[in-house]
C-alpha cells in the first residue's frame, strides 16, 4: 500500500460522489418529468437517457472527448467562461460519468414513480397542496427503496466504470487515474502484485453495495407484505 | 327551492366498453343535498367527478359552484384541483402510505386546527388508531380515514367514488350510516357515485341516473326506480348446499337456510346449483336489528 494506491481510491471515490449527488438531483425532475408528462417526444428524451446502456463507451467517450476541445463550443465555453479545460481533467471525467451513468439513476426513480397509483398524487392536489410539496411529502418517500437503488448502482457504477474515463480522462495519476483503470495499467507494467490489490479493493467494494441494496429493499419488501 | 350549488354541463369524449362515447351531462346540485351519480360501470360516472375535481380536463361546457366558475371552455378558464374547495374519496382511499393516520389528517388540513381533527378521530372512530399507518388499518377503517382525510380541508363539496365498494356487507352498513352522520355534521354538499340500489336509497336525496352519455332519469330515488327495479316480492339468490328428501339446505347472504320444497320441484336441481328465491312481501315479520346483530 502506498500513497499512490489510496490516492487512485480517493480519486474513485471523490468521482462517484460528486456524480451520485449531481445525478441524482437532476435525477428525480428528469424522471418525474417521463413519469408523469404527457409530452409526445417524450419518447426521445427517454432514448437519450437510455443510450448509455447501449452505446460502446468508446463512443460516448470519443464523441465527448471531440466535444470537449476548445475547438468546438461546449468545451470552448467551460474554456472561456469558467476556465476549466475539460480533455483530460477531473470535471471532464465527472461531466463523462454524469451521462455515462444518467440511465442507472433516472431509470430506478422512473420506475419507483411509476409503481406508484396515480391516485396518491391526485389525493393531495385534491386536498390543496401544490405539485412541489406533493412531490416531497407524498411521491419521494413513498418510492424511498427505488432513491436508495438508484443512489447505489450509480455510485458502485461510477466506480467500476472503464472506457469513458480511460478516452476523456487519459489515465494521469493524482488527476484522472482511477481505480479501474489502475488494474489495468499495472497489469500492462507486468506488476500483478498491485493489480491484484486494487482489483481485490474493487471486488469486495462492488459485492458489498449490491448485497446492502438487495437487502434493504428485501426488508422493505417485507415491511409492505403487512 | 334550495340554493343551486354546483351548476354544470360539460361534454367529454371517454372511452366505454362500446367504443367511443360522448359524455354529455347538465347537473344542477342544490347546496347541502347528498346526489348520487347511478349506473353501470364505465359510463363515465368517476369521469364526471374527476372533471367536477379538476383532475380531468371536460372538452367542452362549463362548471359553476356558488359565484365561482371552476371551468368554462369559451372563457378559457380552468381552475387547478388545488384551488377548488372539494374534499375527493378515492375507489382505492389513496391513503398516503408514509404517514400515520393523524399525519394524514394534518397533511390535508390547512389550518391545522388541532380541535377540527380530533373531532374528525372522533366522528370515524379513529382515535385510537392515531399512529398507525394504511397498511395496518383494516378496510373499514382505511375507508373511514379516507373521508375523515377528505373532510379535514372543511370543503365545500364532498366527491366519493364509489366509497363502499371494496368492503363487506356489514361494513357498509355501517359506513353508510357514518357518511350520513358526517353528511349532516359537515353540512358538505356532497356528490356520491355508485352502481349498488341499496346504497343510493339509504344514502341519497336525490338521484342522477347515467347511461350511454346522458342522464337518462333523474328524481327522488323512489321515483326513478320504477316498478321493474321495485318489487313487491323479496327476492335472494342463494346456493345450494344439500338436498335431502325434499329439504334444501341453502346458503344466502352467508346463513344457512332450509327450505321445505314439494319433491316433484326438487328432481331437477342438485347441490351447488344457485337459485332465486322469492316470497310475498306482504306482511312479512320484521324486528329492528340490535346494534351487536349489526357487528
Amino acid at each position: 500500500m502506498n500513497e499512490a494506491f489510496f490516492q487512485t481510491f480517493w480519486i474513485s471515490i471523490k468521482l462517484a460522489s460528486l456524480t451520485t449527488i449531481i445525478l441524482f438531483c437532476a435525477g428525480i425532475p428528469i424522471a418525474y418529468f417521463l413519469t408523469y408528462s404527457s409530452f409526445r417526444l417524450k419518447v426521445i428524451l427517454q432514448a437519450f437517457v437510455s443510450m448509455p446502456l447501449v452505446l460502446p463507451p468508446s463512443v460516448l467517450g470519443f464523441y465527448l472527448l471531440l466535444a470537449f476541445s476548445p475547438n468546438y463550443w461546449f468545451g470552448n465555453f467551460f474554456n472561456q467562461y469558467l476556465g476549466i479545460r475539460l480533455a483530460f481533467s477531473f470535471p471532464g471525467i465527472l461531466i463523462g460519468s454524469i451521462i455515462f451513468n444518467l440511465p442507472f439513476m433516472v431509470n430506478s426513480i422512473q420506475t419507483g414513480f411509476s409503481n406508484l397509483p396515480v391516485s396518491l398524487k391526485d389525493a393531495s392536489y385534491t386536498l390543496g397542496k401544490s405539485r412541489l410539496t406533493t412531490i416531497f411529502r407524498v411521491l419521494l418517500p413513498n418510492i424511498k427503496p427505488a432513491l436508495l437503488t438508484g443512489v447505489c448502482l450509480t455510485f458502485a457504477h461510477t466506480i467500476g466504470e472503464f472506457g469513458v474515463i480511460l478516452m476523456i480522462g487519459g489515465n494521469i495519476p493524482g488527476k484522472t487515474r482511477v481505480a479501474s483503470l489502475a488494474v489495468y495499467d499495472e497489469v500492462q507494467a507486468l506488476n500483478f502484485d498491485m493489480a491484484n490489490k486494487y482489483a481485490i479493493f474493487l471486488f469486495l467494494f462492488s459485492f458489498v453495495v449490491l448485497v446492502f441494496i438487495y437487502s434493504v429493499n428485501r426488508e422493505y419488501l417485507k415491511w409492505k407484505r403487512f | 327551492m334550495e340554493e343551486v350549488l354546483i351548476d354544470l354541463h360539460v361534454r367529454k369524449k371517454i372511452h366505454t366498453n362500446n367504443g367511443i362515447e360522448v359524455l354529455d351531462i347538465h347537473l344542477r346540485i342544490p347546496q347541502y343535498d347528498l346526489v348520487t351519480l347511478f349506473g353501470k360501470s364505465g359510463v363515465g360516472k368517476t369521469t364526471l367527478l374527476r372533471i367536477i375535481a379538476g383532475l380531468t380536463q371536460p372538452d367542452s361546457g362549463y362548471i359553476k359552484v356558488g359565484d365561482e366558475i371552476w371551468y368554462d371552455s369559451t372563457q378559457a378558464i380552468n381552475v387547478k384541483p388545488q384551488q377548488r374547495n372539494i374534499g375527493f374519496v378515492f375507489q382505492d382511499y389513496a391513503l398516503f402510505p408514509n404517514m400515520t393516520v393523524k399525519e394524514q389528517l394534518l397533511y390535508a388540513s390547512s389550518q391545522k386546527e388541532t380541535w377540527y381533527i380530533s373531532e374528525l378521530l372522533d366522528v370515524f372512530h379513529l382515535k385510537g388508531l392515531c399512529n398507525r399507518k394504511p397498511e395496518k388499518l383494516s378496510g373499514g377503517q382505511q375507508q373511514r380515514l379516507a373521508v375523515a382525510r377528505a373532510l379535514a380541508r372543511k370543503p365545500q363539496i364532498l366527491l366519493l367514488d364509489e366509497p363502499l365498494s371494496a368492503l363487506d356487507t356489514e361494513t357498509r352498513y355501517m359506513l353508510q350510516h357514518e357518511i350520513l352522520q358526517a353528511h349532516k355534521n359537515f353540512q358538505a354538499t356532497t356528490l356520491l357515485v355508485s352502481h349498488d340500489i341499496d346504497e343510493v336509497y339509504t344514502l341519497s336525496d336525490f338521484v342522477y341516473v347515467i347511461g350511454n352519455g346522458k342522464i337518462k332519469k333523474q328524481g327522488k330515488p323512489g321515483d326513478v326506480f320504477d316498478s321493474t327495479k321495485i318489487k313487491t316480492d323479496i327476492q335472494l339468490v342463494g346456493v345450494i348446499l344439500y338436498i335431502e328428501n325434499n329439504i334444501l339446505t341453502v346458503s344466502v347472504n352467508n346463513t344457512i337456510t332450509k327450505i321445505i320444497f314439494p319433491i316433484e320441484e326438487i328432481e331437477n336441481l342438485k347441490i351447488n346449483d344457485k337459485i332465486l328465491i322469492t316470497a310475498k312481501a306482504t306482511h312479512p315479520v320484521i324486528r329492528k336489528l340490535t346494534n351487536e346483530e349489526l357487528l
